[in-house]
């Protein structure tokens, strides 16, 4: 009987060989988690536990090395499952492309009439506020900009489940700020499952429906938080006396796995 | 100044400091080794206008388009080939970099042995030194391409072809294109050199022939007639090298 | 050692061993080659014997003079140029298309300015290897990151101190890359000119020996000149990926 969740990992884990030498790094693992469909889950967690590699196999991107992960009720092989969409830390634009090119290459495999198309791509330029820079090229524009074009390039599929692997690491923190309400406005138009991961607590704790802490690599979720914030929140959410109390919890759980992290990572 | 204004004044600047040297030469050696810039120009006036140097003309840009074509193609698969193949490219750069590095021109008695004098040598010539560097520099150019955008590609669950058409291809663009630049440059040396030393007939082989008989006029009109060939193209393939690669 | 270093090993020999398959066989008829074996032999007995060493001698110095002079000249200019923006600007589109000019059609002219010695070979070597040095030393000073240099300001250090103990030694992998075609270039130069015309050296006795089907003469000095060129070519390339691993960029 398939389950009720979105999303299902059920002990996975993920080791891989290091290239060029004998090694076997154990990154992550064993995990259970369940995703509600629906709901906006955020993975909190030290550098190298392993958040990127769990993001990977739910999105398809590796196979995991024990155990199995589930969209849908289906097993994730190395499939990329249909109804997920992702934006990456790093910039993905295509810096050959326009904006409007950029973001209509997500309906690249789809079989779409060209108004329907074009109905999709101008949706996404107004959601993301770049209707104004449709003909511009990715070099022209801010790294926050660039992102929200990556994250419009995803939108056009009218995904069931978006992950996103620290998406706005690269840019500033009132930028993040305001990206972050964007974030939550996408969320509730688009009723999809959003998976986040990010390194900033405050980010996780202002975000997010449920909060994963992980522990230093290999990564295994030490706690879930749950907030019960209301689905119509924004950044104000800071102001709300819990806030604090969720944000203090998540560092306490954190603090002595990050000082791990640390001392491991002195020596990589 | 608008960018390609700067340029424009730029080159008149180098031709005119490059004239200006050359004639000082002139006045400074004689006509026993040079003739001066207006002689030159003259002279290959006369050439153009008489009948002699077209069949020449021709044979030369016969086997350098030939020589072209093949290396480009034969250069962009193998790039593109151990581009996409780690292995593979681990296994066979070594080889093609100590390829680049020897002077292709000890092998060109060997080549003369395997073709025999005629056109398929000088194509051999010109194509054996077009080939590597753009393959060396396609090959660079696909592993070079940001992990992010092959992942995105991955997560729309493109193709193979449409990954290599639509993501790579464009994205290595530019570096495959200085590649070519580079190529173009030295499939014409290598086409000419084989021209020198592996025919009778063609601008390489008219140029040996002036140069033994000590025909100056001969041997600065050719070369200037493919100075100003070779500057000419390459000027403008760099000028689209710059846009592709401003663009990022 | 390396899985693909075997991999590539077993291709070079089997290559190797093809050749001397289709020679012996007679595929490959002995006036075009000879059986590699025979190549190796020729070259020992060559070498041994001490009947080219003359010329051995004297196209390996022409063209380590040349490469020396090309890199020196090379670095400087491109200092030189990296601090003069407009000159460089100028000359860029020159550097660009430098390698399609042919450049070997004033090798005539430079012997009736400069006598039958050697210094038109030399010059020749010079000439083609000098733009290599520069167009990528410039490229390695471009690449000097922009806080080494005001660093340097910082610490009162000078222009030249700046070029000298900062921006080269930041930017000595890529003036090895020049380095590595540099000595490709001065070995063509010099051969090169030495087919075209000349009284000794290695070019004249390839030619000579092809002129004359002495194939027992010819491949050894083709393969000495390969063998030459690859293992500077090896030495030059270990010390930049040295460099390149030392600086994590490896």
């Amino acid at each position: 009987m398939t389950s009720a969740a979105h999303v299902t990992l059920r002990a996975a884990e993920k080791s891989f060989q290091r290239p060029g030498s004998k090694e076997i790094v154990h990154a992550m693992g064993p995990i259970d988690l369940d995703l509600r469909k629906g709901e906006f889950f955020a993975v909190v967690g030290p550098s190298g536990c392993g958040k990127s590699t769990m993001l990977e196999l739910i999105a398809g991107l590796t196979t995991a090395s024990k155990g199995g992960v589930e969209f849908e009720g289906n097993a994730i092989g190395n499939r990329i499952p249909d109804g997920v969409g992702v934006v990456f830390q790093e910039d993905a634009s295509f810096p050959w492309m326009t904006v409007r090119n950029n973001i209509e290459f997500g309906l690249r495999r789809t079989k779409l009439s060209r108004e329907e198309r074009e109905g999709r791509v101008s949706r996404a330029l107004n959601m993301m506020g770049l209707s104004a820079f449709a003909e511009s090229y990715p070099a022209q524009l801010s790294g926050g900009m660039r992102q929200r074009v990556c994250i419009a390039r995803t939108l056009v599929t009218q995904p069931r489940l978006i992950l996103l692997d620290e998406p706005f690491g690269a840019l500033d923190q009132q930028t993040r700020l305001l990206m972050g309400d964007e974030l939550l406005r996408l969320w509730r138009h688009t009723g999809a499952t959003v998976f986040l991961i990010t390194h900033a607590l405050d980010e996780a704790a202002m975000l997010a429906d449920r909060i994963g802490v992980m522990s230093a690599r290999p990564g295994r979720l030490l706690d879930i938080v749950e907030t019960g914030w209301p689905k119509d929140r924004d950044s104000r959410i800071v102001e709300d006396n819990r806030f604090g109390e969720i944000t203090a919890r998540l560092w306490r759980s954190l603090r002595t796995e990050s000082m791990k992290s640390m001392g491991k990572a002195g020596a990589a | 100044m608008s960018g390609s204004q700067t340029a424009l004044r730029n080159a008149a600047i180098l031709i005119l400091l490059v004239l200006i040297c050359w004639q000082l030469l002139y006045w400074d050696v004689g006509d026993i080794a040079l003739r001066s810039p207006a002689q030159t120009l003259s002279y290959v006036g006369t050439l153009l206008v008489g009948d002699m140097i077209w069949p020449h003309l021709w044979e030369t840009m016969r086997a350098f388009v030939m020589a072209l074509i093949l290396a480009i193609v034969s250069g962009l698969t193998i790039g593109f080939t151990l581009g996409y193949s780690r292995s593979a490219a681990q296994t066979f750069e070594p080889i093609l970099v100590a390829f680049y590095s020897i002077p292709k021109i000890t092998l060109y008695p060997i080549l003369l042995l395997i073709f025999g004098l005629g056109i398929s040598a000088k194509v051999a010539f010109g194509t054996i030194h077009g080939i590597i560097p753009i393959a060396l520099f396609t090959m660079n150019a696909v592993r070079n391409v940001r992990p992010v955008l092959i992942k995105t590609g991955k997560v729309m669950q493109l193709s193979q072809a449409d990954m290599v058409r639509t993501i790579l291809f464009p994205a290595a663009l530019p570096e495959i294109f200085t590649g070519l630049r580079v190529g173009f440059s030295l499939t014409l040396i290598g086409t000419l050199l084989g021209e020198m030393f592996a025919s009778q007939s063609g601008l390489g082989f008219l140029l040996m022939n002036a140069i033994g008989l000590h025909n100056i006029d001969l041997i600065m009109a050719i070369t200037l007639i493919l100075v100003v060939f070779a500057a000419t193209v390459s000027s403008v393939l760099l000028f689209y090298d710059h846009k592709l690669h401003g663009q990022r | 050692m390396s899985r693909p270093a075997i991999y590539r090993l077993v291709i070079i020999l089997g290559f190797v061993a093809l050749l001397e398959v289709l020679c012996l066989t007679g595929t490959i008829d002995v006036i075009t080659m000879q059986p590699p074996h025979r190549m190796i032999m020729d070259l020992f007995a060559m070498l041994s014997s001490g009947s080219l060493n003359a010329a051995i001698a004297k196209t390996l110095s022409n063209a380590a003079i040349a490469f020396v002079l090309a890199l020196v000249v090379g670095v400087m200019t491109a200092v030189v140029l990296y601090r003069f923006r407009l000159a460089r600007d100028v000359l860029d589109p020159l550097f660009a298309t430098y390698y399609a000019i042919p450049v070997f059609a004033f090798y005539p002219l430079l012997i009736i300015v400069l006598g039958l010695g050697d210094a038109p070979q030399i010059l020749l070597g010079f000439m083609l290897a000098v733009v290599a040095v520069i167009v990528n030393t410039l490229n390695g000073l471009d690449r000097v990151p922009r806080v080494l240099l005001k660093t340097a300001r910082v610490n009162h250090m000078g222009p030249v101190e700046t070029a000298a103990k900062i921006m080269l030694p930041s930017a000595a992998p890529y003036v090895l890359t020049g380095a590595k075609l540099a000595v490709a270039y001065s070995l063509i130069g010099i051969i090169g000119a030495e087919f075209i015309m000349s009284r000794g050296g290695m070019g004249y006795e390839i030619s000579f020996a092809y002129n004359n089907f002495d194939n027992a003469t010819m491949y050894p000095l083709i393969i000495l000149i390969l063998f030459v060129s690859i293992s500077v070519n090896t030495i030059l390339a270990y010390w930049e990926k040295r460099l390149m691993r030392r600086r994590g960029q490896g």
